[in-house]
């Protein structure tokens, strides 16, 4: 395989984690029952619940409650960070960066790169890998990554029964202070029409036929391959696999057909309790493993984006994991507040149903 | 004109920043210019403890305009952790479990926007606590 990527010491890691999910819980059930949809049709989803942000929460304000967590657990003054990348499919504004007010809440600014990227759901992931050049370089001491969205989809659509909202970060920082140390990457993308969404359109489409094999499948095992390929791992040497997580059935599959048992995706798979938080699915995956991961643990990433993109990382627990494990709320505890609602109150916070007009 | 006024005073509703009197020694929040308590001008900014416990609440059901959305808001009064008191929104509240006594903790929330083409303006809400500190 022709390989762009030097293989290299990365000189980076992760310093700190952090995760938010919001409360409210939409059983599938629901969707279904609004939609007349008969059970056989989602089951296979694999998707119990999806988290729905409420109705004074965004992008922004998720990326935030992740990237104060990742603080907390890094120790580090924010004022040390010199690149602040978010990476969403819903940012709140089509032009005025969210990075730039994130920076400014954790007190980053003004001596800070800030960028929003876009990648469908794998704009976050592109922020770390761009975090971890940076700081393997030395131009930057630390980078906080950010993948954050409350996703769009039609009413009706399948997509309905997965789309949800939450967010992860990351600060990235020296090798030296990182709580897992990142060994290698790989990165695979070409063009494929699996997912996209129009300017100024408030919903996104899906290439049927385009979706699964042609865009997840060939996408992920491409990138995972080639970081195998180019660092001589394999499936046996990693104890925890995280991949994309655009419903719960996916995952699995993927890890069967590179030969990674369940019981090495199960603990990051948060798919199945909150549907697809898209920036944030794998990023949140290994935020809940970091949260329970031991020293000299290997942990095997890989985002996925529509359009479409994989990168995969080979990560690797450092004696530092544990003392960073309880500074900050856990994937768990954020799991565990829930509160369900019902499809009237989704349609009301997601601004659903059409408001009259003025008089 | 609501943005520059918003602007001037994104800091402390950002990060949770109150003003401490240095003639008084009270702290409230938001900051103002001149001391509530004692009129002084002798002001500094500090930042706030983010817990606190839930002393009273109202709540507002009929909510007018562009924050209807938020229906029923309640609104709250904090003591936080150092004793200084905070009047806030809450959020994140199941009405079952809103009760005076209970932790809450400050969160940054959509506070309103200028209209359906304006900015967005962001401040801190409190919500109760979650597990740990
Ligand atoms: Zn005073």
């Amino acid at each position: 395989m022709a390989n762009s990527e030097n293989k290299q010491v990365i000189n980076a890691g992760i310093v700190g984690w952090g995760a938010y999910i919001p409360m409210y819980r939409l059983p599938t059930r629901e969707i279904a029952r609004v939609w007349g949809w008969p059970e056989h049709q989602y089951k296979a989803l694999n998707v119990s619940h999806k988290s729905v942000d409420g109705p004074d929460e965004d992008s922004t304000t998720m990326g935030y409650e992740a990237a104060y967590n990742a603080l907390l657990r890094s120790g580090i003054d924010p004022k040390m960070i010199g690149a602040v990348f978010f990476g969403s499919e819903s940012k709140v504004y089509a032009v005025k960066p969210s990075a730039t007010l994130i920076a400014e809440m954790i007190g980053a600014t003004p001596d800070t790169m800030a960028s929003d990227l876009e990648f469908a759901c794998r704009a976050g992931s592109e922020g770390l890998k761009a975090s971890l050049g940076l700081v393997s370089s030395g131009m930057v001491k630390y980078a906080l990554a950010i993948g954050s969205d409350t996703s769009q989809a039609e009413p009706g659509d399948v997509l309905e029964f997965t789309a949800s909202s939450g967010a992860a970060a990351f600060i990235v920082g020296p090798r030296s202070e990182s709580a897992a140390i990142v060994e290698d990457t790989y990165t695979y993308v070409t063009d494929t029409p699996d997912f996209w969404r129009r300017a100024e359109k408030p919903y996104p489409r899906h290439g049927e036929g385009f979706t699964g094999e042609p865009a997840y499948f060939t996408h992920i095992i491409g990138a995972v391959k080639g970081l195998f390929e180019k660092t001589g791992l394999r499936p046996e040497d990693f104890d925890y696999a995280i991949f994309h997580q655009p419903n719960g059935k996916f995952p699995l599959k993927v890890a069967q057909r590179l030969g990674f048992p369940k019981e090495k995706v199960l603990p990051g798979l948060v798919t199945p309790y909150i549907g697809n938080t898209y920036n944030a699915s794998a990023l949140l995956g290994l935020a809940r493993v970091l949260d329970q991961a031991k020293p000299g643990q290997r942990i095997l990433l890989a985002p996925f984006g529509s359009g479409a993109g994989s990168d995969a990382y080979s990560i690797v627990v450092t004696d530092l994991v544990e003392e960073r494990q309880d500074k900050a709320p856990k994937v768990d505890d954020y799991l565990a507040r829930s509160y369900e609602i019902d499809y009237a109150l989704y349609a009301k916070f997601r601004r659903i149903y059409v408001m009259l007009p003025r008089g | 004109m609501v943005l520059p006024v918003w602007w001037r005073k994104r800091i402390p509703r950002y990060r949770f920043v109150g003003a401490l009197c240095k003639d008084c020694g009270r702290i409230h929040y938001p900051p103002r210019n001149a001391c509530p308590y004692c009129g002084s001008r002798n002001l500094e900014l500090v930042p706030l403890p983010r817990r606190g416990v839930l002393e009273s609440y109202s709540i507002v059901y009929s909510v007018p305009g562009d924050n209807r959305l938020n229906a029923p808001l309640p609104i709250g009064l904090i003591r936080l952790e150092n004793g200084v008191r905070v009047v806030a929104e809450l959020t994140d509240v199941v009405p079952e479990k809103l009760e005076n006594g209970i932790e809450v903790e400050a969160v940054i929330r959509r506070i309103g926007e200028d209209g359906e083409t304006g900015t967005i303006l962001y401040g801190v809400k409190f919500r109760p606590a979650l597990g740990r500190k």
